[in-house]
C-alpha cells in the first residue's frame, strides 16, 4: 500500500483486503482490551458510558494475533497489564493517592474513548479493503487509533528507541519476526497518516 | 524516577504567567510515539505554532520530557487527559 495522502476533504489511503483484515483485528482488540473494566462498575460513577465491545471479530484471525495483545486475561487491574499500563498512565508519578484519584474521575472516558476511536475505525474500515477516504476529524481518530494500536503491540514486543536495529537483528525463524514486521507497517501507516493531516 | 526537575526549560517568549502557576503537565520520552504524530499532537490539543510544537517534541525526545502546559491543578488535569487520550505519556506535577 502506498499509505495515506491529502485529499480536497481530508485524507485517503487504500488498502489491499488482508490488511484491511489485520488493522481491523488489531483495532477490535485494543477497543475489546480497553472495555469497560468490571471492577470499575463498582465505581461511583454511574454505569459506566459506552464502552461496548464491537461484535466485528474479523473472520479468520489467528489465535496467535489474538493472544499478542490480550495475552493476559483475568481479572488484571490496569496498572497489573503492562499494555493497560501503558494505554491508561498514571497522571502523577510520585503521588500514588492523587493518581488513584485522578484514575477514579478519568478512566472510565479515556476507555470510552479509545473504545469509540477503535469503533470509528471499524465503521470507515471495510473488511474487504478498498480506497478509504476520510474527513480531516476522522483522520485524527484513526491516528489516535492507529496509535494505541502500535502503543500496545510495542509493549508486547518490548521496542525501544533502536527500532531499527532490534528489526534488522530479529532472525527470520523468530517468532517475534511477523509482529516486527507488523509494527514497522503500522508506523509506516501512521506516519503517512500524519503527514497528510499536517 | 524522581519527578523533580534538574533544570526545566521555560519557555523562552510571553509566558510571563508560568513564574505564578505551580502546576505543569509533562510530556515523557517513549519510544513508540512518532515525532511528528507528538508535534502534531502539541499543534491540535494547545494551539501552539508548528516551531513550538517541534522545539517541545525534541525536548521530550532529547531531553526525556518537556513542560508542555502551566497552569492550575485543574487545568494541567484537563490537558493530561487530553494527552492521554492520544496516547502521550502525560504527567502532572508541581513546578518545583
Amino acid at each position: 500500500m502506498a499509505g495515506f495522502r491529502s485529499t480536497s476533504g481530508g485524507v485517503s489511503a487504500r488498502f489491499s483486503a488482508a490488511e484491511a483484515q489485520l488493522l481491523r483485528d488489531l483495532v477490535a482488540q485494543i477497543a475489546e482490551l480497553v472495555g469497560p473494566d468490571p471492577a470499575a462498575a463498582a465505581g461511583d460513577e454511574g454505569p459506566g458510558g459506552g464502552g461496548e465491545t464491537p461484535g466485528t471479530q474479523a473472520p479468520g484471525s489467528p489465535d496467535d494475533l489474538a493472544g499478542m495483545l490480550g495475552a493476559l486475561d483475568g481479572p488484571a487491574s490496569p496498572p497489573d497489564d503492562p499494555v493497560l499500563a501503558r494505554l491508561l498512565p498514571d497522571a502523577y508519578r510520585d503521588d500514588p493517592e492523587a493518581a488513584g484519584d485522578f484514575r477514579r474521575y478519568t478512566e472510565e472516558g479515556l476507555r470510552s474513548e479509545k473504545a469509540e476511536a477503535a469503533r470509528q475505525v471499524l465503521g470507515t474500515l471495510p473488511e474487504r479493503g478498498g480506497r478509504v477516504r476520510l474527513s480531516e476529524e476522522q483522520g485524527q481518530v484513526w491516528a489516535r487509533s492507529l496509535n494505541d494500536v502500535r502503543l500496545a503491540l510495542g509493549v508486547r514486543l518490548g521496542i525501544t528507541e533502536d527500532f531499527e536495529d532490534q528489526l534488522a537483528g530479529i532472525a527470520a525463524d523468530d517468532p517475534r519476526q511477523p509482529y516486527f514486521r507488523l509494527y514497522d507497517w503500522l508506523t509506516y501507516l501512521q506516519e503517512s497518516l500524519v503527514r497528510a493531516l499536517s | 524516577m524522581s519527578v523533580a526537575p534538574v533544570e526545566i526549560e521555560r519557555p523562552e517568549t510571553g509566558q510571563d504567567t508560568v513564574a505564578d502557576s505551580p502546576w505543569v503537565t509533562i510530556v515523557w520520552n517513549d519510544p513508540v510515539n512518532l515525532m511528528s504524530y507528538v508535534t502534531y499532537v502539541f499543534q491540535r490539543v494547545f494551539g501552539y505554532p508548528k516551531r513550538k510544537a517541534e522545539r517541545l517534541m525534541l525536548d521530550v525526545h532529547h531531553k526525556g520530557r518537556a513542560v508542555v502546559s502551566s497552569g492550575t491543578r485543574e487545568s494541567m488535569e484537563r490537558d493530561a487527559q487530553v494527552l492521554h487520550g492520544y496516547g502521550l505519556w502525560a504527567t502532572v506535577s508541581h513546578d518545583r
